[in-house]
């Protein structure tokens, strides 16, 4: 059972870093602000989820369970609407150069 | 060689490169930027040192609260362009010298360390048990070296005290200018009205928690500015005049009952800021609750700059 766990742990985190690498080279290869806030959201968010769905089997009981939950909840939360702010100012403004 | 020290040598690297990006930035927008990842870099570094404590404060204050103080001040530069000078070649020479000496006197302390390197702390751990605490840092800070922890938070409001005298005269007492985005209904808000209840759950769970494991006032302090911030910016509450009096009560508070149980050791344990046996983790855990309040509003006003509008009566 345990070693089913850890394997489980290291495929999601791993995937978890894969979709983090994606949001990267995103946010490197795209080319304006809005394309890029898009990679870079979509990603973070998954990336995110898989890391911590990885890291839940690992948690310290039920109660960093919860924790590691409401970490990846505020980070949604925070990126999404961070994201939407920073476009609203691309969008009224146009892009800065 | 093990994976994680393949990730210790890739963060130091990754840690050198940001700081050297930093200092080489021409703008200084994106000079703050690279300050800001440098200190949550640096965090992590911390974490990898086992030292939580000094990792989170790391993250909130050296990435967060300098960072948003540095964006202020980047904001005004650029506000204020009109007398844009150079800095003169002296100037930057004597700068770079100076730099150069600090940096080459930190390395002569690491490159040739002592044989036996002086510790305290197991005579830190074994005296630990008598205060009540669990964590050694709370211990070392609240114990051990009181007078430096109260010392420090009075520095906080002479910072703040420091930042409130660039106001010109007339303004003086006045709002501080915090750029608010007031539009009603927008995500700003929306975020501003869900963050609160559960950062200041979070705060209050940093500074408990952190008699016992890493947390503790300034970690859980900091926490309290940002969701304040975030209050204010959003435009869903008022920023308020600097002459308050609930709010210069609750800046000095944490300070002056610090002091006052300190006093009171004199009496009570025949030490300034001793504290009566059996007492020590009740009286602590009390100075951490004021602590965090005054440390929360001191970061506060900080960030949101000298006064410069005054109150309409």
């Amino acid at each position: 059972m345990r070693l089913v766990l850890d394997i489980f742990t290291v495929l999601a985190v791993s995937a978890g870093a894969f979709f983090f690498l994606a949001g990267t080279v995103g946010l490197i290869r795209f080319p304006d602000a809005l394309t890029r806030l898009h990679a870079l959201t979509k990603v973070d968010n998954l990336g995110l989820g898989l890391v911590v769905l990885g890291l839940l089997p690992q948690a310290n009981g039920l109660f960093g369970a919860l924790k590691l939950v409401t970490i990846w909840l505020l980070v949604q939360l925070s990126g999404a609407i961070v994201t939407q702010l920073i476009a609203g100012t691309v969008r009224q403004h146009g892009p800065r150069e | 060689m093990t994976i994680l020290s393949i990730f210790d040598i890739g963060l130091v690297v990754l840690i050198l490169a940001v700081g050297a990006a930093s200092i080489g930035m021409r703008e200084a927008f994106s000079a703050v930027i690279g300050f800001v990842v440098y200190g949550l870099l640096l965090s992590i570094a911390w974490v990898r040192l086992s030292a939580v404590d000094v990792a989170l404060t790391e993250a909130a204050i050296g990435g967060g609260m300098t960072g948003m103080l540095m964006l202020g001040a980047v904001a005004r530069l650029r506000f204020a362009k009109g007398n844009d000078s150079r800095t003169s070649l002296p100037v930057r020479l004597a700068a770079g010298i100076l730099c150069a000496l600090v940096a080459a006197g930190l390395a002569i302390a690491v490159l040739s360390p002592p044989e036996v390197i002086p510790t305290l702390a197991p005579m830190a751990m074994e005296n630990l048990p008598q205060s009540g605490l669990g964590n050694p840092v709370a211990g070392v800070l609240f114990v051990y070296r009181a007078l430096d922890t109260l010392l420090e938070k009075v520095v906080l409001i002479l910072a703040l005290l420091g930042v409130w005298s660039l106001a010109p005269d007339r303004m003086w007492g006045g709002i501080p200018g915090l750029r608010v985005y007031a539009q009603p209904n927008s995500k700003l808000t929306f975020l501003a009205q869900l963050l609160p209840p559960v950062g200041i759950v979070v705060a209050v769970y940093m500074c408990w928690v952190g008699a016992k494991e890493p947390g503790g006032a300034f970690q859980g302090g900091t926490v309290l500015a940002a969701m304040w911030l975030l209050v204010m910016i959003a435009g869903l509450t008022s920023v308020p005049s600097i002459s308050q009096r609930w709010l210069r009560l609750l800046l000095v508070a944490g300070p002056m009952i610090f002091l006052a149980i300190g006093i009171a050791g004199m009496v009570l344990a025949n030490a300034f800021l001793a504290y009566p046996a059996g007492y020590a983790k009740p009286l602590i855990v009390a100075v951490e609750v004021a602590l965090t309040l005054s440390i929360g509003v001191a970061l506060g006003l900080l960030a949101a700059g000298p006064p410069e509008r005054v109150q309409r009566p």
